[in-house]
């Protein structure tokens, strides 16, 4: 008796506290969200706002004065900035197609011919997206040295000279492309090959019951099916790539004569090499209004089909 | 004869497909065997491909001139907080947003995607000038902090907390358990792989971080091992035995998680790019 009138009022104490508890169902989203949401506002919304207003000023030691549009006005006429968006757009043009066909090639050759050991192919190819991008930059540094690295010995037995792959601008954009495309190729080979798991097997099965070849299948059926996997791969690639930095910073430090300088780079030094903060702060507003024109094109090109 | 074409295109594909796997795993292998080698052996011609004995030695070095085992730590310790508090935090908006109406809701959740779409080195030099303000330079939560709340594992959470039934939830509150106990004992546990694949993405994206920390980091004992390393490229004279054995050792650990964990591993990467 004494007993169950115990329990009784344990189980009573218990909804008694739950009710006086701070949260409810009312509350609890705003407390839940809480954290989040401040650290969002202080360390992502206000550098937003302070960097767009730091872009018009200019900073000197604790000093800062309203410049109007004079940073972007210097920017427009700074050669090395030029350049800076001339060799990102570059890399993109060439890295970006090549790395995803190679993705695309590596994932149908897994898809398609019932190979044995497809799961060990998968993490192989996956092994690179793993590493940091300073450790794979600073081993290709040293594979691609011109007189000692063991890329121009290999190359030497097919009968070609070294190439000087980090010191003339040409072979180091390419450098830094061949890095970029080490790293991503089987990142982006992992999304291709899901893409083409998920493809509906009656659809192949129906075009083989009217004769259609496996060519015409790939055309037909493969490309448009994975259209949603390709744009998000390629949004995807041109963004980082328009933030390109941790390559031509260990590869080449933005040399030689600037040819691997890319927007994010010479922020960079602009900010921390020149403490030139409203300058670099005009840098970053430049790659804001370029990704958000290319993502909108992007999203257009889409959104019409 | 049909059927040797067949064999000879598959022997074909997987002569190429090996051709890839090796250019994918080479620079791997070679890293390992620098490890073991003086800067002089990495550099000479016919070059070594079998490991040395220089694996001590290489470690001494590095040891002195960065102090290796702080550099490590600090990789580590800033990782793991980070990771854990952050995929915390990003479980709890996420489950908010998609599960509770509330007002202002949208707007919040606008804000959050907001901040997805912008480049992230707009905000460098607002934070930096606010971590000389806070006298936080050289400190762990100034590389903590700044990215702490990411707005992609709150979206991803979003989108994974939305297949939760809700009817558990709500017998759950009819069973008269709290808020904070429904969120912990059941919600929590039923979206563990997401909360997986959302630890490891935080994890990679902080360990391999190079340019906030090389910004905010210039004494040599808060280092973390991309800053570290790429301070070693920056000496007048390279040690290149060293540079690959610490290369090495920021990699491999993470390689071993990887061996284990493939799965996982490869969908957080993908941050949830792809469903299997």
């Amino acid at each position: 008796m004494e007993q169950t009138e115990k329990a009784v009022n344990t189980k009573t104490n218990f909804r008694v506290k739950t009710r006086k508890s701070l949260l409810t169902p009312k509350n609890v989203p705003y407390v839940f969200i809480a954290p989040a949401f401040l650290l969002i506002l202080i360390f992502t919304v206000y550098p937003v706002i302070s960097s767009f207003i730091l872009s018009f000023q200019e900073v000197r030691g604790l000093e800062k004065s309203f410049v109007g549009f004079a940073n972007y006005s210097r920017l427009f006429q700074d050669p090395v900035f030029y350049k800076s968006l001339l060799n990102t757009f570059q890399i993109l043009i060439v890295q970006v197609p090549i790395m995803l066909f190679l993705s695309l090639l590596i994932a149908v050759g897994l898809h398609s011919s019932m190979l044995k050991g497809k799961a060990f192919f998968r993490i192989s190819y996956f092994m690179p997206a793993i590493t940091a991008l300073v450790a794979a930059s600073i081993v290709f540094m040293i594979l691609l040295d011109e007189h000692f690295g063991l890329v121009n010995y290999l190359l030497s037995f097919v009968g070609i000279e070294p190439i000087p792959w980090l010191t003339t601008p040409f072979w180091a954009k390419v450098s830094v492309i061949l890095v970029m495309t080490w790293r991503w190729t089987g990142y982006n080979m992992v999304i291709f090959l899901a893409g083409l798991q998920n493809i509906p097997s009656d659809l192949y099965e129906a075009a083989s019951i009217d004769g259609a070849s496996k060519v015409k299948q790939f055309f037909m059926i493969t490309i448009p099916q994975l259209k949603p996997v390709f744009i998000f791969t390629v949004v995807m690639s041109t963004i980082g790539t328009l933030q390109l930095f941790d390559e031509p910073f260990i590869l080449t430090q933005g040399g030689p004569n600037n040819a691997t300088m890319t927007i994010t780079l010479y922020l960079y030094e602009a900010g921390f090499k020149f403490f030139d903060f409203g300058y670099a702060s005009a840098i970053a507003y430049v790659l804001v209004i370029i990704t958000a024109i290319i993502s909108w094109v992007q999203m257009k090109l889409v959104g019409d089909e | 004869m049909i059927h040797s074409k067949k064999l000879s295109t598959k022997i074909g594909i997987y002569c190429l497909l090996i051709a890839g796997v090796l250019l994918s795993i080479a620079p791997f292998y070679w890293m390992l065997v620098g490890s073991t080698l003086p800067s002089g052996e990495i550099f000479r011609l016919p070059p070594k491909l079998l490991p040395g004995d220089y694996l001590a030695k290489n470690f001494q070095s590095l040891n002195e001139s960065l102090g290796f085992a702080k550099i490590f730590w600090n990789s580590l310790f800033i990782a793991l907080v980070y990771t854990l508090v952050s995929t915390l935090i990003s479980s709890m908006a996420g489950y908010a947003f998609a599960k509770f109406t509330f007002k202002g809701k949208n707007l919040f959740f606008f804000i959050i995607l907001c901040t997805l779409m912008i480049p992230s080195q707009v905000t460098l030099i607002p934070l930096f000038e606010m971590m000389v303000t806070f006298n936080w330079l050289n400190t762990y939560q100034a590389i903590i902090l700044p990215t702490l709340a990411s707005p992609f594992a709150i979206y991803l959470m979003r989108q994974n907390m939305k297949s939760v039934p809700d009817s558990i939830i709500e017998a759950s509150r009819v069973d008269g358990a709290g808020e904070l106990k429904i969120f912990f004992t059941v919600i929590l546990p039923v979206t563990r792989p997401a909360m997986a694949a959302v630890a490891i993405f935080l994890f990679m994206s902080q360990w391999n971080s190079l340019l906030w920390p090389l910004i905010t980091l210039n004494s040599k004992e808060m280092f973390t091992l991309p800053v570290a390393l790429s301070s070693l490229i920056g000496m007048a004279r390279i040690d290149y035995g060293q540079l690959m054995l610490g290369t090495t050792l920021s990699t491999v650990p993470i390689m071993i998680f990887f061996l284990l964990l493939q799965k996982h591993f490869i969908s957080g990467i993908l941050g949830g790019a792809v469903k299997e």
